[in-house]
């Protein structure tokens, strides 16, 4: 087991299909059109020595290392910036150009501090490898010249360090902030001499716009952006491919280690998802992993108002076991559920559904896709026939104009929102329909052209107001419509959608947005090219979060941008595995693969591999599982990787619900909010203590793998495995791998998928099976999965959360880049240098009303409940809306968010809450109490040894 | 929470889902709600609300309710029949 090495072909790969033959030192090859002489030298296994080139940036041709010699041509051109032709023939090593490589070298050289034993680059530096590789013998100008080694190095940033005395200027780093990022962070200060590398107006990289993303350390070919990592450790000398565990993107990392410590974590170049790159959650905050906090012995306490006790496996798993057994036999077979993590692997949460189906032996299952992506599920599969986006990741680079709604990729979901900005740049447009003035309305080089700031809550009429202009200005796709949908539904939506009440002009006064921006919107979709829809929780966390879902799939529809690439309905999943947990059956009413657990057909074959009988009925969801607490018929609930009593709203309820269970089993890495009511704390292990898979926004299967032993002593589905033995339902799996080989065995869509193909095949998207054995990267390309696309009347209706003369604001709430849903991993690491705490955004005039200050304390009430945090003024929010994250369990900001949800899913409205906000002087005394609380409830008695 | 509150959760969650339909035909909706209700509801919150629509039902709009009967109907004849 080695380091992994990725070929650096120098320049980008180019996908035109006409190929050219040439001659390269005598052979010859043939490379695609317009291919740079470097990559197909580097084809061929010649590396040219370069080092202002690399294969992530467009070429640039600033270090004339890469010299050739070209017949026919004069002179010694670059080879990154000298595309092929056909019948080329091309030198890249002779005397002449050894010399010349070797006065270049002996430039840079005679500026570089010779302290190559000691530098953290030692056996990772371009720089020195080029010496070598052009035979650097001395250097004629000496050392004593002028030169830049007295430069203070920055380490402003918590992860990676600049040292500017190593500094090339290739600008390579400029370039990745610019091409690959799309932050424009960096630039190269002064002039020849002079010329140095500076985050923005020569500020230090943490003081600057850099979001830490960590391309422009990767792209360094020196020392110079360096990670602190691998300066306090060493270089890496073993490397594993594996995937993220925070957001939906799904970046491909290179886990590259020294024993079983952490190096770096290197976004992989090959990884589909994100093609090398990464943002600051993936790339760099997992110590969370190996945080003083976490918890690796399990541990039971009789209540809640005990201290834990530790306690051996055996002993933990014997008394869940029996407690979920007493459980059942008092109270009944249904009085016991199970929720399933979306931050855990497919085969994980497919082992925990089993569980529960086969051993609790009823549907009591749910995920936390309850509270953010189930409308996506019911909506898309309604109007579809799949409970999925319709694309992949690189369809965006085809589409022209981009409606987005609800999501705020840039902090959500960072790594695709580079792509979308460098879509952006090369000219596609970008309608944003959200309340808030998000990162991307205005960015560098970026002005979306349409900013639509509807009021929270009113996405259901704005979606409307733009089918109206569709409809009445006659921009339907007619033969779409007529080829691909049901007739007699589209008929029904045009006639409802044409009606005047549903104009803009009419609906302003609910959407809060000007009539004839709402028009340009609608027509700039229609008939701009390639509309491509991406939205997020924006959408789906309403009472109408499955209504707006379906006005989604409707407007997409009507405009025929569908079923091909550059188009689609693209969701944009929060956490790592969302997709892969829904689709692993953690829906009370479903089985693996969306199938309704009524079918029998589909219930029959379940049974006959688990060897059961199953229970044909839905389950209740989690907020139903709360309330039939609350009213005594439910007792028993074991929670793998998540946190109810922080994520989901309204706390109160939740917290009532939680302690009127006799047995709350948490399975997770830290003693969570979730823990403080829990009566067994299972310890749970990392994404990189283990194997699996993580299906992505795109539906893209990708393994996650092992790269350090369980710190807790097993794997997740190993402590399942566990559980269903001790309750008699026998689990024999050895591996993950045995666990995919079922569900591919039973679930259609995943037919094909096994782990010896993601071997193969690096990752897969479902549909995988006979029809498309190598995945489907974009639906619905000849006809929709349910036949024909149905379209939905999508009537708004206004939440029952409205504002009054009591709670007269809008309270929406969201995320920030640097911070990860609940933030119990990102908590634990460096990245709290960007977010200390949640804040509360207000608008200048609601602030100056209410005599708030930047900075001040205030207190937000709900009907619900009141918390206290700090106000940040900002015009980013409209008049008499206000903002918060829930990153922070002592913001306790889901104290505030009530129990209204979304009418088929109970997907909770997050995003609306009436509010006041007044002045206060600190923390309520909830806060405090929870606090205290928080303390008395995590104690631990030390078990004697 | 108590039980009363717990039913008016679930008399407004039947509400909600008829208010979807309200743009359909009658018969259509009252379809639609009950598939609704048989599709996503487990049997303990069917089980509340029939008996709730049982006992006067106030509260529900007049097409959730006509659902709710029309489950508390299959529901029987399920039983019956098996
Ligand atoms: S870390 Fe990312 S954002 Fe920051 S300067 Fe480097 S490339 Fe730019
Ligand atoms: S910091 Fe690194 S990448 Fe940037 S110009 Fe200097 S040597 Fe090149
Ligand atoms: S958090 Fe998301 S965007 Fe960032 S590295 Fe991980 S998967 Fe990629
Ligand atoms: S690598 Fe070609 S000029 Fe630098």
């Amino acid at each position: 087991m080695g380091l992994i090495h990725e070929i650096d072909f120098g320049t980008k790969a180019v996908s035109a299909e006409n190929l050219v033959s040439l001659t390269i030192d005598g052979e010859i090859v043939r490379v695609p059109e317009g291919t740079s002489v470097m990559r197909a030298a580097m084809m061929m296994g010649t590396q040219i020595p370069k080092l202002c080139a690399t294969d992530m940036l467009d070429s640039f041709g600033s270090c004339r290392l890469c010299l050739v010699e070209i017949e026919g041509r004069a002179g010694t051109p670059a080879s990154c910036t000298t595309p092929v032709a056909e019948g080329m023939v091309v030198h890249t090593q002779n005397e002449r150009l050894g010399k010349l490589r070797r006065g270049v070298m002996e430039l840079y050289i005679s500026d570089h501090p010779l302290d190559c034993l000691t530098c953290s680059a030692n056996g990772d530096c371009e720089l020195q490898d080029m010496a070598g590789a052009v035979g650097l013998r001395d250097v004629r100008y000496g050392y004593d010249g002028e030169n830049h080694l007295a430069q203070a190095k920055d380490v402003s940033n918590p992860y990676f360090q600049f040292d500017p005395s190593k500094c090339i200027v290739c600008s390579r780093c400029v370039r990745a902030c610019e091409e690959v990022q799309g932050t424009f962070a960096l630039t190269i200060a002064g002039r020849g001499f002079d010329a140095k590398v500076s985050p923005g107006m020569e500020e230090k990289f943490f003081d600057s716009e850099c979001v830490s993303c960590g391309a422009c350390v990767q792209a360094c070919p020196t020392a110079t952006l360096m990670e602190s990592s691998v300066v306090e450790i060493g270089q890496p000398e073993h490397s594993k491919v594996t995937t993220c565990a925070y957001c939906g993107v799904g970046c491909s990392f290179k886990a590259e280690m020294r024993g079983d410590q952490v190096v770096r974590m290197v976004p992989f170049k090959d990884g589909k998802a994100n093609h090398g790159h990464s943002c600051v959650k993936g790339r760099f905050a997992w110590g969370y992993a190996t945080h003083q906090d976490r918890i690796t012995k399990p541990m039971i306490r009789a209540a809640i108002t005990d201290p834990w006790r530790e306690v051996s496996w055996d002993e933990a798993i014997a008394h869940t076991a029996a407690e979920f057994k007493r459980i059942q036999s008092q109270y009944g077979r249904n009085a016991v559920g199970g929720i399933t993590s979306s931050r855990c692997t497919n085969e994980e949460t497919y082992l925990v559904q089993k569980l529960i189906r086969a051993g609790f032996g009823n549907n009591n299952v749910d995920t936390c896709a309850r509270v953010c992506h189930s409308p996506t599920g019911y909506g898309l599969s309604a109007a579809f026939g799949t409970s999925a986006g319709t694309q992949d990741f690189d369809s965006v680079e085809h589409a022209d104009v981009m409606l987005l709604i609800g999501a705020n990729p840039t902090d959500g979901h960072p790594v695709f929102a580079s792509r979308m900005k460098k879509r952006l740049r090369d000219g596609a447009k970008l309608i944003v329909i959200d309340p808030r003035r998000i990162d991307l309305v205005r960015t560098p080089h970026i002005h979306a052209s349409l900013h639509l700031p509807t009021r929270p809550g009113t996405n259901v009429a704005i979606l409307t107001a733009l089918a109206h202009v569709i409809v009445t200005e006659n921009l339907v796709d007619t033969d779409f419509v007529r080829a691909r949908c049901d007739g007699d539904s589209f008929g029904q939506w045009q006639d409802y959608v044409g009606q005047a009440q549903n104009s803009p002009e009419a609906l302003e006064n609910v959407t809060g947005v000007a009539p004839h921006l709402v028009r340009e919107a609608a027509r700039l979709y229609a008939t701009g090219g390639n509309g491509a829809i991406y939205y997020g929780l924006g959408i789906t966390e309403h009472s109408q979060g499955t209504t707006a879902v379906l006005a989604l799939a409707n407007l997409a529809m009507a405009t025929g941008n569908l079923g091909r690439v550059g188009v689609g309905v693209n969701p944009l999943r929060g956490q790592n595995n969302v997709q892969g947990s829904c689709d692993m059956g953690s829906f009370p009413h479903e089985l693996p693969g969306y199938r309704h657990i009524s079918l029998t057909d589909v219930r029959e074959s379940f049974e006959q591999a688990w060897g059961v009988t199953l229970e044909s009925e839905p389950g209740l969801r989690i907020p139903n599982m709360l309330d039939a607490a609350i009213d005594g018929t439910f007792k028993g609930l074991y929670i793998q990787g998540e946190d109810i009593a922080q994520s989901d709203p309204d706390i109160k309820h939740i917290t009532a619900g939680l302690s009127a269970m006799e047995c709350v089993v948490v399975q997770d890495l830290f003693l969570n909010e979730t823990a403080q009511f829990a009566h067994v704390f299972l310890p749970g292990s990392t994404f990189l203590e283990k194997n699996g898979t993580f299906t992505n926004a795109e539906r893209r299967i990708q393994r996650v793998r092992k790269v350090m032993a369980p710190k807790n002593g097993y794997e997740d589905w190993q402590i399942t495995q566990l559980l269903a033995n001790a309750l008699g339902y026998p689990m024999s799996y050895r591996h993950p791998s045995d666990i995919m080989d079922e569900i591919a065995a039973l679930t259609p869509s995943f037919a094909g998928v096994s782990y010896d193909l993601l071997e193969r095949e690096g990752s897969v998207q479902w549909p995988c099976n006979e029809a498309a054995p190598l995945g489907t990267p974009v639906m619905h390309m000849e006809h929709f999965v349910r036949g024909e696309g149905r379209f939905f009347v999508t009537e708004y209706v206004p939440t029952d959360e409205k504002v009054g003369p009591r709670f007269p604001l809008l309270l929406t709430t969201g995320r920030i880049l640097s911070q990860y849903n609940v933030g119990a991993q990102t908590r634990r690491t460096e990245n709290t240098a960007w977010h200390q705490e949640d804040l509360l955004e207000i608008h200048p005039f609601d602030a100056e009303q209410r005599g708030v200050i930047d900075g001040a304390w205030v207190k937000i009430a709900s009907r619900a409940g009141e918390t206290s945090l700090r106000a940040k003024i900002t015009e980013r929010v409209a008049p008499g809306v206000v903002y918060t994250t829930f990153h922070h369990p002592m913001t306790m900001a889901n104290i505030v968010t009530t129990d209204y949800s979304d009418w088929a899913t109970n997907c909770p409205e997050y995003k609306v809450t009436a509010v006041q906000v007044s002045l206060s002087n600190g923390p309520t005394d909830a806060q405090i109490a929870y606090a205290t609380l928080g303390r008395t409830t995590r104690q631990i008695e030390i078990a004697a040894e | 929470m108590s039980h009363e509150q717990q039913t008016q959760k679930l008399v407004y969650m039947a509400n909600q889902i008829a208010i979807f339909f309200a743009s359909r035909p009658e018969q259509e909706a009252i379809g639609e709600i009950a598939n609704h209700l048989r599709k996503f509801w487990e049997p303990r919150m069917r089980e509340k609300i029939i008996d709730f629509a049982a006992h006067g039902g106030a509260g529900l709009m007049p097409r959730a309710e006509e659902a709710v009967k029309m489950l508390s109907q299959s529901t029987t004849s399920q039983s019956t029949t098996s």
